[in-house]
């Protein structure tokens, strides 16, 4: 019940900070879920979603942070391996 | 599918491995904290990729692991009764009680149902007025905001026939309760990532201070895994004890502040008994006096028993990390999936489940046949 994978907010209804709801798309399925913890999130971004409820955005702009890091890492370790 | 596919790209995965076993210099004990983690780690083989000497030590983030006996007896107490509508996760169904299991109880006419979320049962305590319904509150963190806005909307709704059976537990004080064990082998952690997702990371500073261990925030896909394997491992080495956060895309300093506000208003922190751990200080999450309506166990008065576990069950051993599931003498055999005598054999986040699943069943100290 920890699991949980992205998914994409298709529609947002409800108005009231604690009803709001929407449909996020898992791979092609659809899922009513639980909006009022994410206010910011709007249709097309991505949340992760817990038992009904999205409890984060996922942010675009750290997507491919654990890419960078790898590079980094790389160069890294390529200078302390050079430098005895 | 979109932010998932690309975490799990091979190629990189073995760079990333590569790069591990560059950066290590001697053995190191590494706990990963979620069983979700676990489940990773042993379906995509992560631990097999990695250099020999570092360890991978399973953690006790399984809920359906750790919620103790006495709880799923209560459970079975409650959903044997008439005129009674069980919900639950459907992990919960088939963990053992002391007679029988939730699943059996259904079997025998009780009306057990397995919900996706709190809110459907608040939902079917609407639609039946004359039944009484009841959620399994069980989980950590990560189920607690949904938990609480059930128990949200029982109360603004006044919906009188809904009540909730709320065993949800607390990750950072099990850790620390691991640490503070002579026994302890972790020196570093891999958090759970949405665990922090909800709650943040600050909680952790003071335990990365004290106990002088860097602790890792750290999503769920391989590549998550094995770039906060890095993280730890490089603080390991260069001597560091600081709380990192490799899940950057999902997890936000101060958590959802949201979630944690509707958490802090109906839940207060309680010392909770941990199966396998024992009763933990602070660990545990219980209904408000306000929301004392909607507490099953307020509402059905049960009684607390000391139940003993089954001695067969070695779950406590594992969920320490002091024993791997295949070392146990019942894994594959007395014990199974399908015949589980501990929950972590039950749930799809127990240890011994995944090693079931992914890994050859024969228990290492098998006689040949």
């Amino acid at each position: 019940m920890c699991l949980a994978i992205p998914g994409k907010i298709t529609s947002v209804s409800g108005d009231d900070s604690l009803a709001r709801t929407g449909k996020v798309d898992f791979g092609g399925i659809q899922k009513e879920v639980n909006l009022a913890y994410v206010p910011e999130a709007q249709v097309g971004d991505y949340v992760i979603v817990h038992v009904g409820f999205a409890l984060s955005r996922v942010e675009e702009s750290e997507a491919s942070a654990v890419f960078e890091y790898l590079r980094q890492m790389d160069e890294l370790l390529e200078l302390k391996e050079a430098s005895p | 599918m979109k932010y998932l596919d690309e975490y799990r790209d091979g190629a990189t995965a073995r760079e990333y491995a590569t790069q591990i076993a560059r950066l290590t210099t001697r053995p190191w004990a590494i706990m990963e904290v979620c069983g979700g983690q676990t489940h990773a780690i042993v379906k995509f083989g992560i631990d097999e990729l990695l250099p020999p000497s570092i360890t991978l030590i399973h953690g006790p983030g399984c809920p359906v692991c750790v919620t103790p006996l006495e709880f799923i007896n209560k459970a079975i107490e409650i959903a044997s009764r008439p005129d009674t509508i069980f919900c639950s996760f459907g992990d919960m169904l088939r963990v053992p009680g002391s007679a029988t299991d939730l699943l059996s109880v259904k079997a025998g006419g009780g009306d057990v149902r397995m919900v996706y979320s709190p809110l459907d049962a608040v939902k079917l305590a609407a639609q039946n007025p004359s039944k009484e319904v009841v959620f399994f509150a069980v989980g950590f963190e990560t189920t607690a905001p949904a938990t609480a806005m059930a128990a949200h909307q029982a109360a603004e709704r006044g919906v009188k026939n809904f009540s909730m059976l709320v065993t949800h537990v607390l990750a950072p004080p099990a850790m620390a309760a691991l640490l503070s064990s002579p026994e302890c082998r972790v020196q570093g952690f891999l958090a759970a990532g949405h665990v922090c997702t909800v709650m943040g990371c600050a909680e952790y500073e003071p335990m990365a201070a004290k106990y002088r261990v860097p602790i890792v925030v750290t999503g769920f896909e391989p590549l998550d895994l094995l770039q906060g394997l890095f993280m730890c491992v490089r603080q390991l080495e260069e001597g560091r004890a600081e709380v990192e956060n490799q899940y950057v895309r999902v997890v936000r300093p101060a958590g959802n502040e949201h979630a944690r506000a509707l958490i802090r208003r109906v839940f207060e922190v309680v010392p909770r008994k941990w199966r396998g751990l024992g009763e933990i200080p602070a660990s545990g999450l219980r209904l408000r006096n306000q929301y004392e309506a909607w507490d099953a166990e307020k509402k059905f008065g049960l009684a607390d028993h000391d139940t003993p576990e089954n001695p067969a069950c070695l779950s406590g051993l594992v969920l320490q990390g002091r024993l791997k599931p295949a070392e146990c003498p019942a894994f594959g055999q007395a014990c199974s999936p399908e015949h589980p005598l501990g929950a972590p054999m039950v749930s799809s986040e127990g240890a011994c489940a995944a090693y079931y699943r992914y890994r050859s069943h024969a228990p290492a100290a098998a006689p040949a046949r």
